[in-house]
C-alpha cells in the first residue's frame, strides 16, 4: 500500500491538471477582473482631438450609450482592430468615442487620415492621466458605457470580428433591452 | 520543398523511435538477441533524422524562408544571424524540436557508452529512451508542427521576442533542456532495473555519472536564466519564484537529492527504493515543467501561446509515463530493506536528512506553483502565492542542509565517531563565529548579512577541514579522486552561493531617481553622474542610450550605457548596464523621460549597488563544475563485465571505510 502512495498522489495531480485544462477552455486565463465593471465610469474632462480648445466631460456624454475605444498611432494592435471598427462601428447602435492615448496629436491625426476615421467623437489623453482612472492596461482597449454612465463591458486587446459578434454585440443588446 | 523534408524526417524519426522502444523491450522480455540488437541502430537512425529536421529548420531561418510560418513568426530580415539560430528554439514548436534533439543526443551518447553493460539491461534502457521520444515526436507532429507553411508568403517576418535577444537567453534553453532531458537517463536506468527486477545494485553506479552530468547542465541552465533575468528584466532581481523558474528548480532539487541517494545506494546498498523513486520524480518533474510551460495551465511572464489540445496531449503523455512508472514502482520496487545497516550517527543519516529536506522543498515549491490552480479548483478565486511564501519556507528547509553539510564527509558509512564530529563542530563553529563577528563590524549590524557570512564560513570551513584531513592522512594520488574533488567543489559552491544570496539581499541599495543631465546621485562611496541620453542604433533596434559616469574618490571608474530599446516591430525592451565586480555590481536601468517628448531632459533612472551578487552565480557554477568533475571519476568508467565490477565495488568500499 505504501508503495502505491506516489502513484495515488500523482493521479490526484493529474486530476488537478485535467481540471486546469477544462477551466482554461471555459475561462480566459488572461482575463483581468475589472473592478470598474457595472460601476459608474470615472469622471473625466479631456480635450477634443481636432478642437483642443473644447473639452468633453463624462456629463456631456450621459443620455446615450457609447463605446469608448482606447487607441494610439504607436500601437500595432490598433492597426489590426481598425478595419473591424470601421466595418462594424456603424451597425453597433452606439456612439463610437475614440480615446487617443499617450499620443502626439499630430501623429494621431496622420494615422486617422491614413486609415480612416470611424469615430463619432475623438478625445485626446496625451499625458495618460485619465487612463489611470479607467484602469487602462494598454492600447487597444474598449469600454461600453451605458446612458447612465455605467461601464457595462470591457475588452482588453483588439476587437476582432469574433469578439464583436460573440461579446460586444450581445453586451450591447443586453444593455439596450434593459434600458431602451 | 525543404521544409516538407523536415516534416518527413520527423515522421521517419517517429517510426524509428517506435522500433527503438517496442522491439528491444519485446526482445529483452523474450530473450531474443536479434530484437534487442535493434535498439542501438534505431536510436542512431532516429537521431540522424531529428538532426536533419533541426538542421532544416535552422537553415530556413538562415535563408529567411518566410513561407514557413514558424520562421515568419519569429524572425525578420534585420535579425542578426546568431539570433536567427537562437530563434529556432525561440517559441513553442522549435523549443520542442530542441527538446527532442537533445533527447537524441543523450540517447546516442548512452548507446555509445553502454556497450559494456549487460545486453538485456542496455536494450531496456535505450527502449525507455525511445518511448519518451515517441511521445514527444507524436506531440510535435500532431499538435505543434514547426514546418507549417504560410500562404501567401510574407515579404518580411515578425520578430523574435526581444526578451530573448540576449546572449544569456541564447544558451539558457539548450542548457536547461540538457539538464531536463538528461534526467531521462537516470529514469530509464530505474525503469529498466524495475522491469528486469535487478537484484544487484551495479546499475546505480552506471547511472551515477549520467545523473551528475544532467544535474550539472541543469545547474548551468538555471544560472544562465537567473543571470539573464538579472541583466535583462531591469529589476535587478535574480530569482522571482515565477512558475516557469519553479518548473526548472523542482527537478534541480530532486536531482540534488538523487545524486546523494545514488551515492548511498551504490556504496551501501541502502535506500534502493528511494533512489528509484527519486529518479522517477526527477524526470517526472522535468516533464511536468514542460507541461506547465506548454499547456498554459499556469500563466506567467513566460507567456506562451496556450492551446487546450496541446495541454490534453501532454497531460495524457504525462499520465502514461509518470503514472505508468509509479505503478511499476508500486508493483516491482525492491521488497526488502536491503543494504548494510547504519547507526544514527552515520553518513547515511546525514545524507537521508538532506535528501528529505530537498524532497520536501521540491514539494513545497510544487504546492506554491500550483496554488493558483488549486484556488480555481476549490473556487477560492484568483489567488497566487509569491516570494513571501517561498522566501520564508525555502530558507527554513535549507537551514538543516547547510548546518549538516560539513558533517557529511567526516562521518563514516554505517557509524560515526562522536569525538571527530565534536572537533568539526568546534573548528567550523569557531571559523563561522569569527567571521560573523568580523562581519558585524563591517556591515553595521545587518542580521541577514551576518548570518550569510557565518553560514558561508561554516560550510567553507567544513569543506576545507575535510580537504585538509585527506591531504594529511592519505598518500599522494589517493587524496582527491574525481568523485571526491567534485563533491568538495560543489559543497564549496554552496558556501559561496549562500554568502552571495544573503549579502546581496541584505546590503543592496536601490534608488529610483529623477536625474537631469549633469546631476549626480551618491550610493555609498560611488557617485553616479547622469550625462544625458543620446540615440543609438543596433541591427534591428533603435535605442535611447543613457550615459552614466561612475566616480569614486574623484576618479572616473567607468561609464555605463543603459538602454531603452525599441525593436523593429515596436516592442520596447530595457537593457540595463552592469559594471561587474567580485565584491559588488553597479547596475543602472533607464526608465522613462520625465517629460514625454523631451529626450534631452530629465529621466527616471534606477540605480543599484549590489554587493556580492556575483557570488550567487559563482556558487552555482562551482556546483555545476562539481557535478561534472564527479562524473569523470575512473570508478564510473565501464571496463569489464559486470562481475569484475562488483568485485571492484567491494574493494572500493573497504577503501571508503578506511578513508
Amino acid at each position: 500500500m505504501n508503495r502505491l502512495l506516489p502513484f495515488i498522489g500523482f493521479m490526484l495531480l493529474v486530476g488537478l491538471f485535467g481540471f486546469g485544462i477544462w477551466w482554461n477552455t471555459r475561462h480566459d486565463p488572461n482575463a483581468i477582473p475589472t473592478p470598474l465593471l457595472n460601476k459608474p465610469a470615472p469622471a473625466f474632462n479631456l480635450p477634443k482631438l481636432y478642437e483642443p480648445a473644447q473639452t468633453v466631460g463624462k456629463a456631456d456624454l450621459l443620455g446615450k450609450p457609447y463605446l469608448l475605444n482606447v487607441f494610439a498611432s504607436w500601437c500595432i494592435e490598433c492597426g489590426v482592430e481598425h478595419p473591424v471598427l470601421t466595418a462594424e462601428g456603424p451597425s453597433l447602435g452606439v456612439t463610437l468615442v475614440g480615446y487617443n492615448y499617450k499620443d502626439a496629436p499630430a501623429d494621431a491625426k496622420n494615422w486617422l487620415a491614413r486609415h480612416g476615421n470611424p469615430y463619432d467623437l475623438l478625445i485626446a489623453d496625451e499625458p495618460g492621466q485619465t487612463a489611470i482612472d479607467f484602469g487602462v492596461y494598454g492600447a487597444p482597449e474598449s469600454f461600453l458605457i451605458d446612458a447612465k454612465g455605467v461601464i457595462r463591458y470591457k475588452h482588453i486587446g483588439p476587437l476582432t470580428q469574433g469578439v464583436v459578434a460573440k461579446e460586444l454585440k450581445p453586451a450591447i443588446a443586453a444593455m439596450l433591452k434593459e434600458a431602451p | 520543398m525543404t521544409p516538407e523534408l523536415g516534416q518527413l524526417a520527423l515522421i521517419l524519426a517517429l517510426l524509428l523511435a517506435l522500433a527503438q522502444s517496442i522491439l528491444p523491450l519485446l526482445g529483452a522480455w523474450r530473450g531474443n538477441r536479434a530484437l534487442m540488437a535493434v535498439a542501438r541502430p534505431a536510436a542512431v537512425g532516429q537521431a540522424v533524422f531529428v538532426a536533419m529536421a533541426f538542421g532544416i529548420l535552422a537553415w530556413a531561418f538562415l535563408r529567411f524562408d518566410f513561407s514557413v510560418q514558424y520562421v515568419a513568426d519569429n524572425s525578420n530580415l534585420a535579425l542578426p544571424w546568431y539570433y536567427r539560430i537562437a530563434a529556432v528554439w525561440g517559441a513553442h514548436e522549435g523549443s520542442l524540436l530542441l527538446w527532442i534533439f537533445i533527447l537524441n543526443v543523450w540517447t546516442v551518447a548512452l548507446a555509445a557508452f553502454s556497450q559494456k553493460l549487460p545486453e538485456v539491461f542496455a536494450s531496456r534502457v535505450i527502449a525507455v529512451m525511445g518511448l519518451i521520444a515517441v511521445g514527444f515526436l507524436a506531440f510535435i507532429i500532431f499538435t505543434s508542427n514547426p514546418f507549417g507553411r504560410l500562404l501567401p508568403m510574407p515579404g518580411d517576418g515578425a520578430d523574435l521576442n526581444p526578451v530573448l535577444q540576449d546572449p544569456g537567453m541564447t544558451f539558457h534553453p539548450p542548457m536547461l533542456y540538457m539538464g531536463y532531458v538528461g534526467f531521462s537517463v537516470a529514469f530509464a536506468f530505474s525503469i529498466a532495473a524495475l522491469l528486469g527486477g535487478e537484484l544487484e545494485q551495479a546499475w546505480v553506479r552506471w547511472a551515477r555519472p549520467w545523473t551528475n552530468i544532467a544535474w550539472a547542465f541543469l545547474t548551468c541552465g538555471i544560472v544562465a536564466g537567473s543571470w539573464w533575468a538579472y541583466a535583462e528584466l531591469g529589476w535587478g532581481g535574480w530569482w522571482f519564484w515565477d512558475p516557469v523558474e519553479n518548473a526548472s528548480f523542482m527537478p534541480w532539487l530532486v536531482g540534488a537529492a538523487l545524486i546523494h541517494a545514488q551515492a548511498v545506494t551504490e556504496k551501501r546498498g541502502s535506500l534502493r527504493a528511494w533512489t528509484i523513486l527519486l529518479s522517477i520524480f526527477a524526470f517526472s518533474l522535468s516533464l511536468l515543467g514542460t507541461f506547465l510551460v506548454r499547456s498554459g495551465v499556469l500563466t506567467s511572464v513566460h507567456a506562451f501561446a496556450s492551446d487546450p489540445r496541446r495541454g490534453i496531449f501532454i497531460l495524457a503523455f504525462l499520465t502514461i509515463v509518470v503514472g505508468g512508472s509509479l505503478l511499476l514502482y508500486a508493483l516491482r520496487a525492491p521488497q526488502v530493506l536491503g543494504g548494510k545497516p547504519f547507526k544514527v550517527l552515520s553518513r547515511e543519516t546525514v545524507l537521508l536528512i538532506g535528501n528529505l529536506m530537498f524532497a520536501v522543498a521540491a514539494a513545497m515549491v510544487l504546492l506554491g506553483t500550483l496554488f493558483p490552480l488549486i484556488g480555481d479548483a476549490l473556487n477560492l478565486g484568483r489567488i497566487s502565492v509569491g516570494p513571501p511564501y517561498f522566501g520564508f519556507l525555502f530558507p527554513l528547509l535549507m537551514l538543516p542542509v547547510v548546518l549538516l553539510l560539513p558533517f557529511g564527509p567526516f562521518l563514516r558509512w554505517g557509524k560515526g565517531e562522536a569525538p571527530a564530529i565534536g572537533q568539526v563542530l568546534l573548528r567550523a563553529g569557531v571559523a563561522a563565529a569569527a567571521c560573523a563577528i568580523a562581519a558585524a563590524f563591517l556591515v553595521d549590524g545587518q542580521l541577514k548579512a551576518i548570518a550569510g557570512v557565518a553560514a558561508a564560513a561554516w560550510v567553507i570551513a567544513g569543506v576545507l577541514l575535510y580537504a585538509l584531513k585527506r591531504w594529511r592522512e592519505l598518500p599522494r594520488g589517493r587524496r582527491y579522486p574525481a568523485e571526491m574533488a567534485g563533491m568538495l567543489l560543489a559543497h564549496l559552491g554552496v558556501g559561496v552561493f549562500v554568502a552571495g544570496v544573503l549579502l546581496s539581499e541584505s546590503l543592496s541599495v536601490t534608488r529610483d531617481v529623477r536625474m537631469a543631465p549633469g546631476e549626480s546621485q551618491h550610493i555609498g562611496s560611488y557617485e553616479f553622474r547622469f550625462d544625458g541620453v543620446h540615440r543609438a542604433n543596433g541591427p534591428n533596434w533603435k535605442a535611447d542610450q543613457g550615459v552614466v559616469t561612475v566616480i569614486r574618490d574623484g576618479r572616473e571608474l567607468t561609464v555605463m550605457h543603459p538602454q531603452k530599446r525599441t525593436y523593429l516591430r515596436g516592442q520596447v525592451q530595457t537593457e540595463s548596464a552592469v559594471d561587474a565586480g567580485v565584491t559588488r555590481d553597479l547596475y543602472v536601468a533607464l526608465g522613462e523621460p520625465m517629460d514625454a517628448g523631451n529626450v534631452e531632459g530629465a529621466w527616471a533612472l534606477r540605480l543599484y549597488y549590489k554587493p556580492f551578487v556575483r557570488w550567487i552565480w559563482a556558487g552555482g557554477l562551482l556546483m555545476m563544475l562539481g557535478g561534472l568533475v564527479c562524473a569523470t571519476d575512473k570508478r564510473f568508467r565501464l571496463k569489464r563485465g559486470a562481475e569484475t565490477e562488483t568485485g571492484a565495488v567491494a574493494g572500493l568500499q573497504v577503501q571508503e571505510n578506511r578513508a
